[in-house]
């Protein structure tokens, strides 16, 4: 239940994520004076901590997301299965989303 | 749109509280939903303080001590009392289980006690199931065949073929599931929920039923199969301790397949 209900929230935040990522794509456009008020403003400690939301919204749907196709293969039905499967795709997306921003820059 | 509050009228109010009189070593108190449709009230929370040392184990069993010594007028299904009939399903520590199979042990702290949720009330602990029994017929949850039956004997399957249904076929309808299942809550007239596609599945898999086809033409809906969205809460509210999760999921691996 927990995981659904987070596989759907986070689907929001993605598309939420991308009105972002889209006003990105403007400011470069706009110009170096546009695009570094928008960069600094990311770069700030609130655009930091929205990004890595984005980020771990992305990890979890993915993890998720294959978690649910799986499923849809007709595997991991079994109550056991289901509850470390949850447990599972809950710590792969943290560390994948730690991975992203420690060891990729 | 959901709504997330509930109406004004079914806001559920502070109760009575019935304490026990005298000296007790073991007392449970237990927190009851109370909902009277003649009253014209809200319903209410009432508290009953049970002596467990003069009472089964079972959150049953509290329940028919409190009906038959404390307060006449609790209201709730039972018949079997060994988690056969299905009859005593409820939301217990909140969950969705049956009050006969569920020891009072097995709860901590007040055990809280309301209707299957999202459910219209008939009284108290009684929910109006008519929409559901509705769902199960509509599965056509009987034998259909086209071939005559052998002249001298049964229609026989093997014992692979049984082992197929044994575990569809021992769901008692108790609700438990599809009073537990979101999609079932936001979609209830329109979405079958796990105990009726349960209950399809296990004529899809009958080696004897010849109406298979027909049978998954009634699914292949948006929303009579496809609303489940494989929350779980299903399998892990079923007090019998089966999956319709997994039988639903075949089910759409049935149609895909037949594609």
């Amino acid at each position: 239940m927990a995981t659904s209900i987070l596989h759907r929230a986070t689907g929001v935040a993605m598309s939420v994520g991308l009105v972002i990522f889209a006003v990105w794509l403007m400011q470069t456009a706009a110009g170096p004076e546009q695009y570094a008020r928008f960069s600094g403003l990311m770069s700030s400690l609130f655009g930091k901590l929205t990004l890595i939301g984005w980020s771990y919204a992305f990890f979890f749907h993915l993890s998720n997301g294959v978690r649910h196709l799986v499923w849809d293969a007709g595997y991991g039905f079994e109550r056991q299965q289901v509850d470390a499967s949850a447990w599972f795709v809950l710590v792969l997306s943290i560390l994948l989303t730690a991975a992203f921003w420690v060891v990729l820059p | 749109m959901a709504d997330f509050r509930l109406p004004p009228n079914s806001r559920i109010r502070k109760g009575e509280n019935f304490r026990l009189t005298g000296s007790a070593g073991n007392v449970r108190r237990f927190a009851v939903y109370r909902y009277d449709p003649d009253s014209g009230e809200n319903p209410r929370l009432d508290t009953y303080e049970v002596d467990m040392d003069h009472c089964g184990p079972m959150v049953l069993d509290a329940l028919i001590k409190i009906k038959n010594e404390i307060d006449a007028t609790l209201t709730f299904r039972r018949s079997c009392r060994e988690g056969i009939c299905g009859s005593c399903a409820m939301n217990i520590d909140g969950s969705n289980t049956l009050a006969c199979t569920l020891a009072v042990e097995d709860v901590r702290g007040d055990v809280k006690v309301y209707p299957l949720p999202h459910m219209p009330v008939v009284k108290d602990l009684v929910p109006d199931l008519t929409n559901f029994y509705a769902q199960y017929a509509s599965i056509k949850p009987w034998l259909q065949t086209r071939t005559p039956p052998p002249p001298d004997r049964e229609r026989l399957q093997t014992k692979e073929d049984q082992e197929l249904i044994d575990e569809p076929a021992a769901c008692i309808l108790c609700a438990c599931c599809s009073a537990g299942c979101p999609s079932y809550w936001w979609n209830s007239d329109r979405f079958l929920g796990p105990a009726a596609l349960l209950a399809a599945y296990r004529w899809l898999v009958d080696s004897r039923d010849e109406a298979t086809g027909e049978r998954l033409d009634e699914l292949e809906d948006p929303f009579r199969l496809y609303r489940c969205h494989t929350i779980m809460n299903c399998t892990d509210a079923c007090p019998k301790g089966l999956n319709p999760a997994k039988a639903i999921a075949a089910t759409k691996k049935m149609l895909a397949e037949r594609r």
